[in-house]
């Protein structure tokens, strides 16, 4: 496991998206195979943007309370926040140049 | 993960057939992954494939399959529903096992799915794909299952055993495997209706109110099949040589365009396998 991913509960995901970094979430479960195969891209996106965005992980499952919030109907959704609020939500799982793409704007 | 293959061939078809046989000739691992039926078995009399003059399309198939089989190659039989590139390798969703290829060739023959009213506007917003993917995100609320596909019946038990109240949609009248306590509707779906989520979908006259529909075709979209991959007009778009706009990842055969024939699948299936192999050839001397 990759240590530049966090996975906030839900007190500590406010402070992630208050915070000065613009943060990626990756809404996941573990029984979504979907999710297992984007998994390996959000690792890589925290690797490569470790010092300019942080990266967080979501399990629906344990966090149903931030799934509800943000509407999750389907995962994986990744959202992208910036200042607090959100920039982009993309549902299901695309390649690493589509989230990379709203991140390079943001940064 | 598991073992990684060379080339992971998807759709066992003559175009999938084709490719499989010319990889082997490479010297390359395959994989080949098939769901049940194709075209070529529809078809009653051949009368243009060159050799087998009034040839019937199950015996033609079976040749291809004897041929395949002689050099160690047969599908497994399953349905691929997702592909993820990831630079140098590709990740695939096969009945729910992750597999691992270099490169991989699509022969998935031709998709003939309308899309419903609504339903790219509502899709991940309610209308979904997979019931084992967001199946757990209904438990304790009403979803669809509208299917034409084999494994529609084992979804929407699969959803009612995991607690959606979950009412099945299909063509015909009401299937045997379908556990006694599921409602089941004859008829197709006409329309998708929500505002920013799905409130109910129609069928016939009829409005049913739900949070959710899953649609379970027997096939699907190439670009819903690989994120990224560019079609036109409901083709994959390729080069001469069989290239997708992903490195690494080939088409061949009806999916890549019209003649939709067999000769051109054959045909394309033997450039794709070929090019897939110049490709690890390339790409295994780079790491040297
Ligand atoms: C009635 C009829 C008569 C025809 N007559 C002729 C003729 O006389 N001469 C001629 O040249 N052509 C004829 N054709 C056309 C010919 O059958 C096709 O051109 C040929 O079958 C194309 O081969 P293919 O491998 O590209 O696709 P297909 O044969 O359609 O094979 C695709 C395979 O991929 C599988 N598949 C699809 N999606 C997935 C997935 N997600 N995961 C796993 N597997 C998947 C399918 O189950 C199928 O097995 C006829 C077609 C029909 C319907």
């Amino acid at each position: 496991m990759s240590t530049t991913i966090v996975y906030p509960n839900a007190t500590e995901f406010d402070q992630l998206i208050a915070g000065d970094k613009p943060v990626l979430v990756d809404f996941w479960a573990e029984w979504c195979m979907p999710c297992r195969m984007l998994g390996p891209v959000i690792e890589q996106i925290g690797e490569e943007y470790s010092d300019k965005v942080a990266v967080a992980k979501v399990n629906v499952d344990e966090q149903p309370a931030l799934a509800a919030r943000y509407n999750i109907q389907s995962i994986p959704t990744v959202i992208i926040f910036n200042n607090g609020n959100i920039v982009d939500t993309q549902i299901g799982m695309h390649p690493a140049d589509v989230y990379t793409r709203i991140l390079d704007t943001i940064i | 993960m598991g073992n990684r293959t060379d080339i992971a061939i998807i759709g066992g078809g003559p175009a999938g057939l084709s490719a499989a046989v010319n990889a082997i000739a490479r010297g390359k691992s395959v994989q080949l992954m098939s769901a049940a039926g194709n075209n070529l078995e529809k078809s009653e009399n051949v009368d243009n494939y060159l050799g087998f003059y009034k040839i019937s399309g199950t015996e033609l198939m079976n040749k291809f399959e004897e041929h395949a089989a002689a050099l160690g190659v047969s599908a497994m039989k399953g349905r691929v529903s997702n592909i993820m590139p990831l630079g140098d390798h590709f990740l695939i969703n096969f009945g729910g096992e992750i597999s691992e290829s270099t490169t991989v060739i699509l022969a998935i023959g031709v998709a003939k799915a309308r899309q419903i009213p609504g339903e790219a506007d509502l899709l991940g917003r309610g209308v979904s794909y997979c019931a084992t993917c967001d199946g757990m995100l209904y438990r304790g609320k009403k979803a669809a299952v509208w299917g034409m596909a084999q494994d529609a019946i084992e979804e929407t038990n699969f959803l009612h055993g995991i607690g959606v109240d979950v009412t099945l949609i299909a063509r015909g009248s009401r299937p045997s495997e379908l556990k006694a306590d599921i409602p089941f509707i004859s008829g197709a779906v006409g329309e998708i209706i929500g505002e920013d989520r799905v409130a109910a979908v129609t069928v016939g006259q009829n409005t049913i109110e739900v949070d959710g529909v899953f649609i379970l075709r027997s096939s699907i979209a190439p670009s819903s099949l690989v994120p990224g991959l560019e079609t036109q007009d409901g083709y994959i778009k390729v080069t001469n040589r069989m290239e997708t706009n992903i490195p690494g990842l080939f088409a061949a055969g009806d999916c890549t365009g019209t003649p939709l024939q067999i000769s051109k699948a054959t045909g394309e299936g033997l450039i794709a396998a070929q090019q897939a192999a110049k490709y690890i050839d390339a790409y295994q001397s780079k790491l040297l």
